[in-house]
C-alpha cells in the first residue's frame, strides 16, 4: 500500500498547489475577470437553455459554413487575449526606465511576449485564415462541403484544444519564457524545467494535427469537388490562394510536429537532439524550425492577397487585372517560400555564400509579390471604385504593405542584418506586414463575407473608426519601433536605462491604445449591426454586386448551399451569369445528399487536451489512459455508418419557393 | 460526373447551361487526401532522415553504428517487412476478385508478420538500450532511436488499423467502404516499406561500413 504522499504524486504528477498563482495579483485579478466573464455567459446560455441547439446545430456541425464562423469567433476571443498581452508589454517598456522597473516581474514579462506571439499567430491568424477558407471555398468552387466533412469538424475542434491548452497555462502554472519559437538550449530541460515549454509544446501538437487535417481537406476539395466547367484557370483568385495556402500547410506542418516532437523527446526522454553536449546541435533546432515557420508566413499572407483581389475586383465593378499572372506570381510565391528560411538567422555563421543566396532568394520573393501590388491598382485604375469598408482595409493595406515590404528587403541584405538582427526595426518590419497585411486582409474578409454568412451588412460608421483606429495606431505603434531598432534597441527586454529613448517606447504605447480603440470600435460595430440589423439587412443574396458563385444563393446560405450545382463558363462565374441572363431555377428540385452531424469530433479534442495535460503534469495515468481512449473513440467512430442523409425534396421545395418570394419582393 | 446529357437538358430550353438537373456526384476524395497526408509523414520522416543526415555521427564517446547493429538480424527484419508487402498485396488481389475469407488469410499473415518484425525491433532496442547504448548516450543513438522508432510506431498503428479493417471485413464483407479503407492501408503499408528501405540502406547499411 504506497503512502499517500506517492498516490498523491502518482495522480497529480508535479502538480501542487504552488502552481495556481495565488501570489501574483495581476494573474488574480484576470482570472476573476476571465471566470466571472465566462459564469457569465454559460449562466446565460444555461438560463436560455442553448446548450442543446449550440451542441446539435454548432458543435456538432459538419457545415463547413459553421465551422468556419466558429474559427473565427475563436480567432476574435483569442485576439483580445493576445492583445491584452501587447498592452501589458507596451505598459511595461513604456514604464520601465532607469530606477523604475515597471510592474512586471522579469519571469512574467517573458512569458507574456512569448503568449503574445505563440497565440497571435496560431490562435488568431491561423484560425482566421482557416475560417475564411472554410466559409468561402466551397461556396466559391460551386460545391455542398468539404471533401470530409467529419474531419473539418474535428480539424476545428482541435484548433480549439489548443487554445483551451494556452489558456490554461494562464492559471494553472506557466507558460513558456521562451519566446515564441522557443529555440533550445533555452528551451531545453537544463534552462526550462518547468511546464511551460511543455504548455508550449502541447498546445502547438495539438492545433497542428487540426491545421495539417484540414490543409488536406481543403486541397481534396479544391481539387475535387469544383463545378463542373470550373478548370483550374477559371477558379476564383482567394480559391487559388486558398490552395497555395493549404500546400504550405500540408508541406510544412509536419516539419513543426517533427521538431517539437524533437524537443519533447530531450525533454522528456533525456535524448541530445538539441542538447549542449554529447553531440546535440541547437542550431539543427532553429534550422528545423524555420523550415516551418517561413512557409507558415506565406500561409497567413496568401488568403490575405486572395482577399483582396476579391474586394479589389468587386468594389472597382472590373474583372482582375492580369488574373493569369496574379495566379503565377501565386504559386511563385508558394515555392520560393521554402527557399529562403536561412535569411532568419544570417548571424548563425552559415558563411558569405550561404548567405548570400538566401539573401538573393529572399529579394526574388518580393517580385511576385510586387507584381501582385501593380495587379490590384491596374484593376482600381479606371474602375468605378466604390469606398466601402473592405475597399478601405484595402487601400490600407496597400500603402502598409509596401512600406512593410521595403523594410523586409532591407533586413534580406545579410550585412544590414547583422546590425538589425533581433533588434525591434525587425519587430516593426514584421508587424508591419502581419497586421498590414494579414489582419488588414482579415478584417476585409470578415466585413465583405460578413452579410453572406447572416444576411445583414456590418455598421460602416463603427467599421470606418475601427478601421482609421487600427491605421492611425499601427502607424504610432510601430514606426517608433524601426527608430529604436535603428538606435540598436533589441528586442524582448524589460528594462532600459537610456532615458533618451523613452520617448518613443511611450509613443508606441499610445499607438496601442489607439488600436485598443480600434478593436473596441470593431465590437461595438458587431453589436450595433446586430442591433440595426433589420436596416442593415440584404434580401437579394448579393449585396455588393459581387463576381464570384458564393454571391448567386441566398444570405445566409441554406445547408446545402445551391439547390442545383452550378455549370461554370468563365472567370467571375457569377459576373458571367448576371451579364447573361441567368434564370433562377424555381422547380425540378431534387432531395440533396448530405453528411450527417457528429460529436466524435468534439469527444476526440477533448480527450487530447486531457492527454496534453497529462503530459505537461506528468500524470502519466491520464496521457496512457487518454491516449487509449483516443484510438478506442476513432476505431468506433469508423464503425458508425449512419454518416449521411438526403434533405427531403419538399425541404428544398419550402427553402427555395421562400427565397423566389423574397426575390420578388426585393424586385 | 457530369454527363454530356445532363448538360444538354437544361442547355436545350433556352441559353447555356448554368446548372445541373440532376445529382452531382463529384469524384471521391478519399484516396487524394489519403495520398496527400502520406506526403505529409514522409516529410516527418524527412525531417527525421536529416537530423540523423546531421547528428548521426556525432557519437560523443559512445559506440558507433559499426559496433552496434547485428545485420544478419536486421536483414531478417528487413524480409519480414518486405515479404509482408508481397502478402498485403495478395490481399488486395483477393478484395479486387471479392474473396472474402482470402482476403482475411491474406490480411492476417500480413499482421503477423508485422508483429515479427515490431518483435525483432524491440528485441535489438532492448538489446541495445542494456548494453548502456540507450537513447540518451548520444546525438547519433538519439537520432537513431528516434527514426527507427518513428517507422516502429507507424507499424504499429498500421497492425491497430489491419485489425479493425479485418473485424470490419469479416463483419460486413468486402463492401465499398471497406474496399476504400483496404485500399488505403494498403498505401500506408506500402509507403512504411519504402520508408523502410530508407533506413534499412542510410542508417543500417551505411551506419555499418561507417
Amino acid at each position: 500500500m504506497p503512502n499517500s504522499s506517492e498516490l498523491t504524486k502518482f495522480i497529480f504528477g508535479r502538480l501542487t498547489w504552488d502552481a495556481l498563482p495565488l501570489h501574483e495579483p495581476i494573474l488574480l485579478v484576470t482570472f476573476a475577470a476571465v471566470a466571472i466573464g465566462g459564469l457569465t455567459v454559460l449562466g446565460l446560455i444555461t438560463r436560455y437553455k442553448l446548450w442543446g441547439y449550440l451542441w446539435r446545430e454548432w458543435f456538432t456541425s459538419v457545415d463547413h459554413k459553421k465551422i468556419g464562423i466558429m474559427y473565427v469567433i475563436l480567432a476574435l476571443v483569442m485576439l483580445l487575449r493576445g492583445f491584452a498581452d501587447a498592452l501589458m508589454m507596451r505598459g511595461q517598456q513604456a514604464m520601465s526606465f532607469g530606477a523604475s522597473h515597471g510592474y512586471l516581474p522579469p519571469h512574467h514579462y517573458d512569458q507574456v511576449f512569448t503568449a503574445h506571439g505563440v497565440i497571435m499567430i496560431f490562435f488568431v491568424a491561423m484560425p482566421l485564415v482557416t475560417g475564411l477558407m472554410n466559409f468561402v471555398v466551397p461556396m466559391q468552387i460551386g460545391a455542398r462541403d468539404v471533401s470530409f466533412p467529419f474531419l473539418n469538424n474535428f480539424s476545428f475542434w482541435m484548433t480549439v484544444g489548443g487554445a483551451v491548452t494556452v489558456m490554461m497555462s494562464l492559471f494553472v502554472g506557466e507558460f513558456a519564457r521562451t519566446g515564441w519559437l522557443a529555440y533550445p538550449p533555452l528551451s531545453g530541460l537544463a534552462f526550462s524545467p518547468d511546464v511551460g515549454v511543455d504548455y508550449y509544446i502541447w498546445s502547438l501538437q495539438i492545433a497542428g494535427v487540426g491545421t495539417l487535417l484540414s490543409g488536406v481537406n481543403l486541397i481534396a476539395t479544391i481539387v475535387k469537388m469544383r463545378a463542373p466547367g470550373m478548370t483550374l484557370m477559371k477558379m476564383p483568385v482567394f480559391t487559388w490562394t486558398a490552395l497555395c495556402t493549404n500546400v504550405l500547410i500540408v508541406a510544412s506542418f509536419p516539419v513543426l510536429t517533427a521538431v517539437l516532437a524533437l524537443l519533447s523527446l530531450d525533454r522528456y526522454m533525456g535524448t541530445n537532439f538539441f542538447t549542449n553536449d554529447l553531440g546535440g546541435d541547437p542550431m539543427m533546432y532553429v534550422n528545423l524550425i524555420w523550415i516551418w515557420g517561413h512557409p507558415e508566413v506565406y500561409i497567413l499572407i496568401l488568403p490575405a492577397f486572395g482577399v483582396f483581389s476579391e474586394v479589389v475586383s468587386t468594389f472597382s465593378g472590373k474583372p482582375l487585372f492580369g488574373y493569369t499572372s496574379m495566379v503565377y506570381a501565386t504559386v511563385a510565391i508558394t515555392v520560393a517560400s521554402y527557399l529562403v528560411w536561412l535569411h532568419h538567422f544570417f548571424t548563425m555563421g552559415s558563411g558569405a555564400d550561404v548567405n548570400a543566396f538566401f539573401g538573393i532568394t529572399t529579394m526574388i520573393i518580393s517580385i511576385p509579390t510586387g507584381a501582385k501590388i501593380f495587379n490590384w491598382l491596374f484593376t482600381m485604375y479606371r474602375g468605378r471604385v466604390r469606398f466601402e469598408l473592405p475597399m478601405l482595409w484595402t487601400i490600407g493595406f496597400m500603402v502598409t504593405f509596401v512600406i512593410g515590404g521595403m523594410t523586409g528587403v532591407l533586413l534580406a541584405v545579410p550585412p544590414a542584418d547583422f546590425v538589425l538582427h533581433n533588434s525591434l526595426f525587425l519587430i516593426a518590419h514584421f508587424h508591419n506586414v502581419i497586421i498590414g497585411g494579414v489582419v488588414f486582409g482579415m478584417f476585409a474578409g470578415i466585413t465583405y463575407w460578413f452579410p453572406k454568412a447572416f444576411g445583414f451588412k456590418l455598421d460602416p460608421f463603427w467599421g470606418k473608426m475601427s478601421f482609421w483606429c487600427w491605421l492611425v495606431g499601427f502607424y504610432l505603434a510601430f514606426m517608433p519601433l524601426y527608430v529604436l531598432g535603428l538606435m540598436g534597441v533589441t528586442r524582448r527586454l524589460s528594462h532600459f536605462d537610456d532615458p533618451s529613448l523613452r520617448i518613443w517606447f511611450v509613443i508606441a504605447a499610445l499607438g496601442a491604445v489607439i488600436i485598443l480603440m480600434g478593436i473596441v470600435s470593431f465590437i461595438v460595430q458587431i453589436a450595433v449591426s446586430i442591433m440595426r440589423r433589420e436596416e442593415l439587412r440584404d434580401l437579394t443574396g448579393d449585396p455588393w454586386d459581387g463576381r464570384t458563385l458564393e454571391w448567386s444563393t441566398a444570405s445566409p446560405p441554406p445547408d446545402y448551399n445551391f439547390a442545383f450545382t452550378p455549370v461554370i463558363h468563365d472567370q467571375d462565374a457569377w459576373s458571367d451569369m448576371k451579364a447573361r441572363g441567368y434564370q433562377r431555377p424555381v422547380a425540378g428540385f431534387i432531395p440533396i445528399h448530405m453528411p450527417r452531424n457528429t460529436g466524435a469530433g468534439a469527444i476526440l479534442a477533448g480527450i487530447s487536451v486531457a492527454v496534453g495535460v497529462g503530459l505537461i503534469w506528468h500524470m502519466w495515468w491520464l496521457a496512457a489512459g487518454g491516449l487509449v481512449a483516443i484510438i478506442a473513440v476513432a476505431i468506433g467512430h469508423s464503425f458508425n455508418q449512419d454518416r449521411d442523409f438526403h434533405i427531403p425534396v419538399e425541404d428544398v421545395i419550402r427553402a427555395e419557393g421562400a427565397r423566389t418570394e423574397v426575390l420578388r419582393s426585393v424586385a | 460526373m457530369t454527363t454530356a446529357s445532363q448538360l444538354r437538358a437544361v442547355g436545350e430550353r433556352g441559353g447555356p447551361a448554368f446548372y445541373l438537373t440532376e445529382e452531382h456526384h463529384p469524384e471521391n476524395s478519399t484516396l487524394l487526401g489519403f495520398w496527400i497526408y502520406l506526403m505529409s509523414d514522409c516529410l516527418i520522416f524527412a525531417v527525421l532522415f536529416a537530423t540523423y543526415g546531421v547528428l548521426g555521427r556525432n557519437y560523443a564517446g559512445g559506440p558507433s553504428g559499426g559496433e552496434l547493429f547485428e545485420l544478419p538480424v536486421v536483414a531478417v527484419n528487413t524480409a519480414m517487412l518486405l515479404f509482408s508487402s508481397i502478402t498485403y498485396g495478395m490481399a488486395m488481389i483477393a478484395v479486387q476478385n471479392r474473396r472474402a475469407k482470402e482476403t482475411l488469410v491474406w490480411l492476417a499473415v500480413t499482421g503477423l508478420f508485422g508483429c515479427g518484425f515490431l518483435g525483432l525491433e524491440l528485441n535489438e532496442f532492448a538489446h541495445l538500450i542494456a548494453e548502456g547504448a540507450g537513447p540518451q548516450r548520444s546525438a547519433f543513438l538519439s537520432s537513431f532511436f528516434t527514426l527507427v522508432g518513428t517507422h516502429g510506431l507507424h507499424v504499429t498503428f498500421g497492425v491497430i488499423w489491419l485489425v479493425t479493417l479485418m473485424v470490419q471485413v469479416s463483419r460486413r464483407g468486402l463492401t465499398e467502404t471497406n474496399r476504400r479503407r483496404l485500399m488505403c492501408l494498403s498505401l500506408f503499408w506500402h509507403f512504411l516499406d519504402v520508408v523502410w528501405i530508407g533506413v534499412f540502406s542510410f542508417v543500417y547499411l551505411l551506419g555499418a561500413m561507417a
